[in-house]
């Protein structure tokens, strides 16, 4: 069965999904089971993800679907399930610009993949970034903005860090109209295309 | 409309009555004979790229945001609130960078009136956001999962007694008013009218007279403002009138982006029934605005259809078929759509080069989007341009701002239909480098 879940999730076909999860669950099986089907299931999204075979909305609905098996497991779940993290993710909008769709995308990528994310939400001063990573350790931060508006928050949450002695601290950028041209300007060590772009990068810098 | 014989025109024959309505510009009185001079040259060099010839020269149309407030050093929030500053702005802006096209003022915006309905849907400097941010939505559901069947079935009743009231605090007591069909015969008059007795739903008229008065003497302030640069600098708008794409109406600031990906899972009937209901609407708000305002060119930002967004099958089942139709409609009537298509669209190029689309008819900025192959497709059938990206503007050094539009010209300008355009809109840049962009595209667009 868990074959079927893994094939629901990815089919995108979201009442299967459930169905198979209650299903699982009714007949003994493990929730830990539907966990690891789940993340298989996102593994080979990711992947399709990449290739350019699914997109944001398929990205989505997968993350829908996770959420509504977590709620119907957790009460099922015997013990805390502490999946070993990769490593620690800051994650927010740059102060200024409240956009939030991308920024929600990537940490939904990366957690799935195994990191540690703390989300800032939008509008982040420079200061909260540096005040997040001191209390992590978190040693890769992500930046998040839309249109020119976000460059300069950008470029003073780079120097920020730098100023605060978190030099061992990566930033990898991201949004509508992030290139490498404002990589540079900014000072940050990356900039990413999409969600998995993180993913890799986060990946990379972490030693994974 | 435009001539006594409107309903007996041909398309192309509407076309040409449009431009030479805006051609014309009724009611303008130019400062000088080169004002009037350049205002025509102007004209003509974008009907001459909409119909894919050869202008005198290159447009050179940058699509600008917030940027002349920055240039100013004038704040967004000054920009949204003190007209003085709004026009002085705006007029330093066009008489140092001498664009194409008009930066109009409408499109800021007044934040009074914005307090005054009290508008929940976006934030705005010095309301959310900080005093020199551009204004923002705020991504959410304002039309819930189960009310398509409501906004199907009469979708401005929806807007008046469900919609308006949501993102609008001062018309939240709309809620209580009985749609407007309900008044059918002098016995349902009075039952009509009850609600509007009621003291929050006075009170909001009041507000909304109150709404009303200012934007009046808004919109007679954005016309001095416009009408001085015109008069003055022969700078034409390039945009006279605006309408959406149905998907991005509904995705944009009604079912939010994470909510109809998602319909288009969970309810994909109703989202293609609510699409096709917007269509004749779409086309009636880009009719009626260019008409209004006496220029041909109706904006069409394009926002979720782009690369990335969703797959090329869902692009031509849920985003593409009713832009399409809104397309065909505005150009029956002689209106010119001009897609500002946002986001990449590389991977969109074969369906939206689409051969029921007449030649001649329309205008297509791109960003992040590959030009050659653009070209290829658009050759002889579309004005299509764009795609100097904001970062150069802000980031590069003038001697890479200038190569990039020179291969740009070199590549796909040289036979005409194209617009030198940024790939989005413009907040922020250095100076030099816009008129690095600029004087480029002047010196080195000459046909």
């Amino acid at each position: 069965m868990s074959q079927q879940l893994i094939d629901a999730i990815t089919d995108m076909r979201e009442e299967d999904a459930l169905k198979i999860t209650n299903q699982m669950l009714d007949s003994g099986e493990s929730p830990l089971a539907v966990l690891e089907a789940c993340r298989q299931a996102m593994d080979v999204i990711g992947k399709r993800f990449e290739a350019g075979d699914c997109f944001i909305p398929e990205l989505i609905l997968a993350g829908e679907m996770l959420n509504q098996i977590s709620t119907e497991i957790k009460p099922r779940l015997q013990q805390d399930v502490t999946q070993a993290k990769l490593g620690k993710v800051i994650l927010g909008t740059v102060e200024g610009d409240i956009h939030d769709i991308a920024k929600d995308i990537v940490g939904f990528m990366l957690d799935i993949n195994g990191f540690d994310v703390t989300d800032l939400g939008v509008d982040v001063p420079p200061a909260r970034f540096v005040e997040a990573a001191r209390n992590t350790g978190a040693k890769v931060v992500g930046l998040s903005g839309f249109l020119t508006l976000a460059y300069d928050p950008m470029k003073a949450t780079v120097a920020a860090l730098k100023a605060a002695g978190l030099n061992d601290v990566k930033v990898m950028i991201g949004g509508g109209q992030i290139d490498d041209q404002i990589r540079q300007y900014t000072g940050a060590d990356a900039y990413g295309k999409d969600a998995m772009a993180a993913v890799a990068l986060a990946r990379q810098w972490t030693g994974v | 409309m435009l001539t006594d014989n409107w309903k007996n025109l041909t398309p192309d024959e509407k076309f040409e009555a449009r431009f030479n309505d805006w051609n014309a510009a009724p009611g303008m009185q130019f400062a000088t004979p080169e004002g009037e001079r350049l205002y025509h040259e102007r004209v003509q060099m974008i009907k001459d790229v909409v119909q894919v010839k050869k202008p005198v020269r290159v447009p050179v149309c940058p699509n600008i945001g917030f940027y002349p407030f920055a240039y100013a050093g004038v704040t967004a929030e000054e920009a949204m609130y003190d007209f003085d500053k709004l026009g002085s702005a705006l007029k330093k802006y066009h008489a140092d960078f001498l664009p194409d096209s008009l930066a109009s003022s409408p499109i800021y915006g007044t934040g009074k009136l914005f307090e005054i309905l009290d508008y929940k849907l976006y934030r705005w400097p010095g309301h959310g956001v900080p005093a020199k941010t551009p204004y923002q939505c705020i991504e959410a559901e304002y039309m819930r999962a189960d009310e398509y069947d409501q906004f199907i079935a009469d979708p401005s009743n929806f807007f008046l007694r469900t919609y308006l009231p949501r993102i609008f605090g001062a018309l939240t007591p709309w809620q209580m008013l009985a749609p407007l069909t309900d008044i059918l015969e002098l016995p349902f008059i009075g039952g009509f009218m009850v609600p509007v007795g009621i003291p929050p739903v006075q009170e909001s008229f009041q507000k909304l007279i109150e709404a009303g008065q200012h934007a009046m003497e808004w919109i007679q302030t954005c016309l001095a403002i416009d009408g001085a640069t015109i008069s003055t600098l022969g700078i034409p708008p390039l945009i006279g009138g605006f309408t959406k794409a149905p998907f991005d109406t509904l995705g944009d600031t009604l079912r939010g982006t994470r909510a109809i990906m998602l319909d288009m899972f969970r309810q994909p009937h109703k989202l293609l029934a609510a699409l096709d209901r917007l269509v004749p609407l779409a086309i009636d708000m880009g009719v009626r605005s260019t008409t209004g305002n006496h220029n041909p060119i109706a904006f069409i930002p394009l926002h979720k259809g782009a690369d990335g967004f969703m797959s090329n099958k869902d692009f031509k089942n849920f985003y593409w078929p009713t832009l399409k139709a809104v397309i065909l409609g505005l150009i029956e009537q002689g209106v010119v759509p001009y897609m500002f298509v946002e986001g990449g669209y590389n991977q969109r190029l074969d369906i939206i080069a689409d051969p029921d689309i007449p030649k001649g008819k329309t205008i297509w900025i791109f960003d992040q989007t590959d030009m050659k192959e653009v070209k290829k497709r658009f050759t002889g059938w579309a004005c299509f341009g764009g795609n100097v990206p904001v970062s150069l503007l802000k980031a590069a050094t003038v001697e890479q701002v200038q190569n990039h539009v020179r291969c740009l010209l070199d590549d796909v300008a040289y036979d005409g239909g194209y617009i030198l355009s940024t790939g989005a809109v413009l907040d922020d840049a250095r100076p030099e480098n816009l008129h690095a962009m600029i004087d480029t595209g002047k010196q080195f667009g000459k046909y």
